[in-house]
Parts: C-alpha cells; sequence; structure tokens
C-alpha cells in the first residue's frame, strides 16, 4: 500500500452564498485500496467539514452515493482512485439533476415518476390471501434483471434525452415497469403501458444506450425501454385488428 | 458530462399538514411495513413516514441472506421457537418468540403477494435454505440481496397509498411529550434546515440499530441509534444493550459482510493450517453454529496464532471453492461481487478473508408484544426494539422476519391507538418543543464555534474504545474503563464546534447530532455489560466465564439519568422451554 498523495477536485455549491458551483483542490493520502469515497470522508474527517455529500453502505447497494467522477457517472463506494489516477480526481454532482448542496442533488422529481408507473403488484383478485402464488424459477428470472435496480441515478445523470427533457419517465423508471409487468402475478401492463406509451414515456428515448453503459448493477435499462416500446406497439396493433381483446 | 443547472431550492413535495394519526420514524422494513399495516387498516388514518435518507437508502437494504419461516411439512412452530430460545441462551421472552414464530409464514406470504422476487423451487415454491443454528432448512430468500428486495418490494408497495405522507431527509431530533404521553417529533427538515413539530397521536420508532458506535461493523453510517436514544430521553428503558452482536465473516479494512448464507449453502471456515477449525469448538454443528460462537471461536484461533497475517490484522478464510461457480452465482452472487469488487479476488478460485465485526444489537428500547413502551403512545419496532425474541444471541434470518412480523403488529396496534384518540394532541405544546429544539439546535449547536474538540475525532475515540472494551470478550476492569471513558467524551462532547454554518443540508450538523445519540447509546452499552457479571449469548465474561441462572435470567434495562445510567432488571418470560445447557 505505497504512501502518497492524491489530488481531489471537488465541486462546491453552497446555495446560501449565492453563485455558481466552483471547485476546491484537496490533498490526501493515498492507499492503493482507496475508493472515491475514502477521499471524500478522508476529506470531510480531517480537512474541511463543510463538504456535503451523501454515502451510508459503502457496498454498491443503498444507491446514495453517486457522483459524476472524472466525467462520468459512478458509485463513488465502488471507484477506487488507482483506476482514475491521471493527476486529479474530479468529483462532480450527478448532472441533469438540481444541485441542493456540494454533490447532493434533489430526486424527488424521480419518485414522482417512479410512483407513475405503479411500482407495486397490481392485481384484479387476490385469490386466497394465505397462499402463496406459483412461479417457476424461470418466471422469477423473466423480471430478476430489472428488480436489481438500487435507484442510485446514474443512469438518469447519464441520459442526454433526460438532460433535454426533464419530463421524460426515464430509465430506472422505465426499467421497474418492465419488472411488474414481466412478473406472472400483475395484472397492471395496461395502466403501466397507458403512462409509458405517450410523449413524455418510452418514446422520447433515442436508444442512446448511455443508461446501460453506466449502470452499476447491470440492468440495462436501454434494452428494457426497447422492450416497452415493442409491447405498447403489439398491444396497439392487436387492439386495431382485435378489438376488445384481452388486455394481457 | 459535467453539465449543471442550478434551480433555486424548491418544495414540490409541500406537505402542509403537521398533524397525524400516526407518525413513523424510520423508513426501512419495519418502518414501511407499519406503515403499510396502518393504511390497510384504515384508508382514513393519515400517516407520516419520516427518515432521515430516502426510505431505500434504509439499513435493512444490505441485509443479504434471508428471512426465516416455517413453511413445511417438515418443520414446526416448536423447532423454530426452540432453536429461537436456545440461540439466544435463554434470555429470549417466550411468549414473544411464540407470537413471532406462529406470524412468519404469513409475512413471507405477504411480501410474495406484493411480488417480492423470492427465489423459487423447481415446484414453483419459495425456496428456503439452512442457516447458522437453524436446526432445518427454514431460511426463505431472495438469491443473497434479500434485505434489498425486501425494502424495494415494500417501499414501491408504498406508493399504492396515498395516506402515507413522506417526509423524506427530515432528521428527528427529540420526541414531544404532553401530559405523560407521545404526541410526535421534532424533525430538522434537512433540504431547508428549519424544524418542524410533525404532531402524532401515536408515535412509532423504526430507526434501525447503532453499530456505529464501534470502528469495525457492517452497518451503514446512517446507524446511529437515533430512535433508541430518542426513547431513552424520553425516560424508556433500553433493554439489554449488553448483548451485541459480532457476525465472524466481514471484510477485513472495510467490514463489508460476506453472508451466513455463504456457509448455508457449504462454504467452510479454515485457519492458515487449512483446517477446519471448528471442529475443535463446536463439531455438531461445525460452520452452521449460531454466530456468538463462531465469532469466539475466531478470536481463539487468531490468539492461538492460526490465523493468516493481512495488512489489516489477522484473519481466517471462508472457503467456497468446492461449491463451483454455477452454485455461487445462482445462489450468491452478491458474495461474489463483494469479493471480487472490495477484495479483488474470486471465490471460485480463492479464500475470502474474514473477522469478526460488529452486526446486529440484540437489545433495544423496551417493549411489550406490539412494540408499545412504558411512554402512552410512544412505539418501537425493528433492531430499534427489544421485544425480546432475540436474547443473548440472534439467529441469522430472524431479524427480517421480525421485521415483518413485530411492523405489522406495531402498525396495527399504533393505528388502533391513535384511533381511539378523537382529537390531535395540542398545537401549543408541540409549539413550545419545536421553540426549545430551535434553540437548542441552531442558537446552540450550530452556533459553537470550532475548536480543538471536532466531531470526527470524538466519534472515532469512541468507536475504538467501544472495540477494544465492549467487544467480543470482555472483563471488568475494560468494562470500567470504557465507563469512564465515554464520561469524559461525553464532557468533551460539550466542546465540539461546527466549522459549517449553513442550514441547509449542514451533514456537519447532523453528525454532531448522531454523535449525541451514540454517546447515550454505548454509555448504555458499557454500563449494563458491566453489571452482567455472567457468560450468556453474546455477552462474554472472561472473568464469568459461565452462565448464571440464578442471578441473571432476567433482563438488563438501562435508564437515563443526569449521570450514568441507573440499572435495573425485568424478569425472562419463559413458557415452555426451561433453561438449559446451550449445547450443540
Amino acid at each position: 500500500m505505497a504512501d502518497s498523495e492524491v489530488v481531489f477536485r471537488v465541486s462546491r455549491y453552497r446555495p446560501e452564498s449565492g453563485g455558481r458551483p466552483t471547485f476546491q483542490e484537496y490533498r490526501i493520502p493515498y492507499r492503493s485500496d482507496m475508493v472515491v469515497l475514502d477521499g471524500l470522508n478522508y476529506i470531510k474527517d480531517h480537512l474541511d467539514p463543510t463538504l456535503t455529500f451523501r454515502w451510508s453502505c459503502r457496498m454498491g447497494i443503498c444507491g446514495s452515493c453517486g457522483a459524476d467522477v472524472n466525467g462520468r457517472p459512478r458509485l463513488t463506494c465502488g471507484t477506487y482512485i488507482r483506476d482514475m489516477r491521471k493527476g486529479a480526481v474530479t468529483v462532480e454532482p450527478l448532472s441533469n439533476f438540481p444541485i441542493l448542496k456540494d454533490l447532493v442533488v434533489d430526486f424527488d422529481d424521480f419518485l414522482d415518476k417512479l410512483a407513475s408507473v405503479r411500482p407495486y403488484i397490481v392485481r384484479k383478485d387476490w385469490g386466497d390471501l394465505s397462499k402463496e402464488y406459483t412461479q417457476y424459477p424461470e418466471d422469477v428470472d423473466a423480471y430478476r434483471q430489472q428488480s436489481l435496480c438500487i435507484n442510485c441515478m446514474l443512469c438518469y445523470a447519464a441520459c442526454p434525452v433526460f438532460g433535454a427533457s426533464p419530463e421524460f419517465v426515464g430509465p430506472a423508471a422505465s426499467a421497474l415497469a418492465l419488472r411488474y409487468i414481466r412478473d406472472t402475478r400483475d395484472d397492471g401492463a395496461a395502466e403501466r403501458l397507458a403512462r409509458l406509451n405517450t410523449k413524455t414515456g418510452i418514446w422520447e428515448c433515442t436508444f442512446v444506450g448511455e443508461c446501460s453503459v453506466v449502470c452499476p448493477k447491470e440492468v440495462d435499462p436501454a434494452a428494457a425501454i426497447q422492450t416497452l416500446k415493442f409491447l405498447a406497439t403489439t398491444r396497439h396493433m392487436r387492439r386495431l385488428l382485435m378489438p376488445g381483446s384481452a388486455s394481457r | 458530462m459535467c453539465q449543471m443547472f442550478i434551480l433555486p431550492i424548491r418544495f414540490r413535495r409541500s406537505v402542509e399538514r403537521t398533524a397525524f394519526d400516526l407518525v413513523i420514524v424510520g423508513g426501512g422494513a419495519a418502518g414501511l411495513r407499519a406503515a403499510i399495516a396502518a393504511a390497510e387498516l384504515d384508508p382514513d388514518l393519515t400517516i407520516a413516514l419520516v427518515s432521515k435518507v430516502y426510505p431505500m437508502r434504509s439499513h435493512t437494504v444490505s441485509a443479504e441472506g434471508g428471512t426465516a419461516a416455517v413453511l413445511r411439512d417438515y418443520d414446526s412452530f416448536d423447532l423454530h421457537a426452540q432453536d429461537t430460545i436456545k440461540g439466544s441462551d435463554f434470555l429470549a421472552d417466550q411468549d414473544a418468540v411464540e407470537y413471532f414464530v406462529a406470524h412468519c409464514p404469513q409475512e413471507i406470504i405477504r411480501l410474495e403477494h406484493w411480488g417480492c422476487p423470492w427465489s423459487r423451487d423447481e415446484d414453483g415454491r419459495v425456496s428456503q435454505r439452512a442457516f447458522g443454528g437453524m436446526s432445518v432448512k427454514r431460511t426463505v430468500y431472495a438469491a443473497d440481496k434479500v434485505g434489498f428486495h425486501i425494502l424495494h418490494t415494500l417501499f414501491q408497495t408504498s406508493m399504492k397509498y396515498e395516506q402515507i405522507h413522506r417526509f423524506d431527509e427530515s432528521f428527528v431530533t427529540s420526541l414531544i411529550l404532553d401530559g405523560g404521553a407521545c404526541t410526535g417529533v421534532v424533525a430538522m427538515n434537512l433540504r431547508t434546515g428549519t424544524m418542524a413539530a410533525i404532531q402524532g397521536k401515536a408515535t412509532i420508532l423504526a430507526t434501525g440499530g447503532c453499530g456505529r458506535v464501534y470502528e469495525f461493523t457492517t452497518n451503514g453510517f446512517i446507524k446511529t441509534g437515533d430512535g433508541m436514544a430518542l426513547a431513552y430521553r424520553a425516560g424508556v428503558p433500553l433493554k439489554d444493550m449488553e448483548m451485541v452482536q459480532f457476525h465472524p465473516t466481514c471484510l477485513p479494512g472495510t467490514g463489508i459482510l460476506i453472508t451466513e448464507a455463504a456457509r448455508g449453502e457449504g462454504g467452510v471456515l479454515v485457519n492458515k493450517e487449512g483446517e477446519r477449525y471448528m471442529q475443535r469448538y463446536l463439531p455438531g454443528k461445525m460452520e452452521l453454529g449460531p454466530r456468538d460462537i463462531l465469532s469466539r471461536a475466531m478470536i481463539q484461533e487468531i490468539k492461538a496464532g492460526r490465523a493468516f497475517e493481512g495488512p489489516y490484522g489477522p484473519y481466517l478464510g471462508l472457503d467456497l471453492r468446492h461449491l463451483g461457480e454455477k452454485r455461487i452465482n445462482e445462489r450468491i452472487p452478491m458474495v461474489r461481487e463483494l469479493a471480487e469488487k472490495y477484495m479483488g479476488l474470486d471465490p471460485v478460485h480463492e479464500l475470502i478473508p474474514v473477522r469478526p465485526g460488529q452486526h446486529y444489537i440484540m437489545g433495544g428500547v423496551s417493549t411489550g408484544l406490539k412494540g408499545e413502551t412504558a411512554l402512552p403512545g410512544l412505539y418501537a419496532v425493528g433492531e430499534t426494539a427489544c421485544v425480546s425474541i432475540n436474547g443473548a444471541n440472534r439467529l441469522g434470518s430472524n431479524s427480517l422476519s421480525e421485521c415483518l412480523v413485530f411492523g405489522a403488529a406495531c402498525g396495527l396496534a399504533a393505528a388502533e391507538f391513535a384511533k381511539k384518540r378523537p382529537s390531535y394532541p395540542r398545537g401549543a405544546t408541540a409549539r413550545e418543543a419545536l421553540r426549545k429544539e430551535e434553540a437548542r439546535v441552531f442558537d446552540g449547536l450550530l452556533g459553537r464555534e470550532r475548536g480543538k474538540e471536532t466531531v470526527a475525532g470524538i466519534r472515532v475515540e469512541m468507536q475504538q474504545l467501544m472495540e477494544r472494551d465492549v467487544g467480543i470478550f470482555r472483563e471488568e476492569s475494560a468494562l470500567a474503563d470504557a465507563c469512564g471513558m465515554l464520561a469524559k467524551l461525553r464532557d468533551r462532547f460539550g466542546a465540539v464546534g461546527l466549522a459549517d454554518k449553513d442550514r441547509v443540508f449542514n451533514t456537519e450538523l447532523t453528525a454532531v447530532l448522531e454523535l449525541d445519540f451514540m454517546l447515550d447509546v454505548a454509555a448504555t452499552i458499557a454500563h449494563s455489560a458491566r453489571d452482567r457479571h455472567e457468560s450468556r449469548g453474546a455477552h462474554s465474561r472472561t472473568d464469568f466465564p459461565q452462565r448464571d441462572d440464578a442471578n441473571f435470567l432476567k433482563h438488563t434495562l438501562a435508564f437515563r439519568t443526569d449521570g450514568a445510567p441507573r440499572i435495573d432488571y425485568l424478569p425472562v418470560k419463559i413458557t415452555k422451554w426451561q433453561p438449559a445447557e446451550r449445547k450443540y
């Protein structure tokens, strides 16, 4: 664990002081097993307690610590400084979101979008509440990938469409919609597709694919959106060709 | 890609209501389950869900291995109860355990109906795996991301209920007390940096554990014992706080947890001689013994010089190689992900270095079966609470089930309590409580100038002394030393100043408030441990190595005073399992 120094260039924004974000540089002792979050915590505890960022689990599952590191959205707890070390580590808040302070951004907009796609099981008949519903391993496999989304918001930060039109429902909410549509226990596909088959829904996506590149959990939201487009289209065609056909 | 835009601080989710039927503090599994239970009971109930983080960041998210329930013919409630009570070293309340085991299955099925992606057998039924201290395969799982899936399933399901009003990123600083009852909370909205009184006919504390009082812990940064300290300051005792669980398999350096499911699926522990050393300590159960015994065995191996040496000190090896790549990927993919990412090794081909670390606390706010506390209108549930089903040692996979079973029970009980109260609490008391908190926090803490003492400095001293003196093995002089040092740290805390004077999202200020809570909680742990002159479950006294049922078959209660905590005791409830030697 070679001892040396690394320079962190961190974006600072203090709403109570006004102005635009500025960069501040910090020199921190470096170990080869340090992640970017360790560097931020070193600054917070030893150099500058005013630096503000979110973190909790430091094991890549709570989704709190996303930031733009050297120009790319990443989880700071899973990003090794040794993989970045070209002079300086530049840390900025995730793009495309309103900044509250330093690296902290406001995600409320995502939670509203998530709620709009009904991220829960919708059923006409819940049946016997004391019995489990049968689901085979392959049924679980059908939605497992989308169910792994940790809501870290890296995909929204990477999405140029969301950057240009903030009303776009966006990658994570779309992937989670597909997660429930693909669940054999769910009857809510029609309502979800009605939300997604709109101007601010899946058709805004131009398949840039950056969302899937930056996703730390391999959820592949870009593929999820393409699947949703296909489902919406076939549903539309079926309704044209076979009026009154079943909703599923 | 650094396009930025700044909007004026805005509060789209403008919550105008300030009085609710139910106020729930904490948005993890217990808090969310309570909220949903109350919402299902009565659509007219108004529920405030107050969390210092967005609920899906809650530490439930990090639970890995599974959640226990009797679901198959080979198993029975009696067997689950017996395993739990024996695991607890007979300190669990047996009426609570009986209630718990009988309600686990329906909670697994509720979660199943809400979409939780439980792993399935070929016949389409929910799968179950082996876990430490459980005598049959009883642990339900969703690969090894069980807490993550439970949390997101509950959080997403909670979005169905319009009467659940979320106060995301609001930090509760105190409880409102009126006429000998709890009538809500005072909370600081981190985004605005303003305080508000959130009144409730009933209040539930579901803020999780306090792992961050220790230096080496699996717990996230947010686990600072807030709910425990809030109740303690309101006069409610904390029960069995000396009972701290150390999990045997944590990654050195970071403390990241490697799930017990790794052993449930067949992984073994080896020392540097390649020996499965558990044969020396627990030949009947080997690696599937309870956590307290496995953690002690690791320390003994380290002391005997049979551990590996690494940059972060001695460690043992967790060997999964014989399981094969396919089984590892299917059953415990996160173990591989964590080992690759944080240790740079592949468990398909290499040993995973592990050592024991703080993981859970069996103790907590003393409650009855429905989460009710000694203070009318105040409830506690989950790791924050001590019902007690865990006694002196919790079995792996009982804690998520506890959050679900008692979350539902507590949500219903608190909702019923609220429904019986026709009117909302008095506004005058809430305004007075708010004024006092604003003065304490903004004029007091925030106004202090930065000097010699810092929040990070005192925090690390507390964590190191807890690790050293109130760890896996304990004895009188070290515990007495810890009690004295904690009192000194409490004094020095009074001189901690702040560099950040802004109100908006002041995480230096929240760190000070959290440290204030943790110092209270740490003192209850040290004093409770010092006064229990026996070894039971996770509490191992080298100076009192035997269990002493004649004097200590009872719960510790720690009450707040102006000085050291006052310690008292409460009998253990025994129904049908008479205390016997805990042999595996």
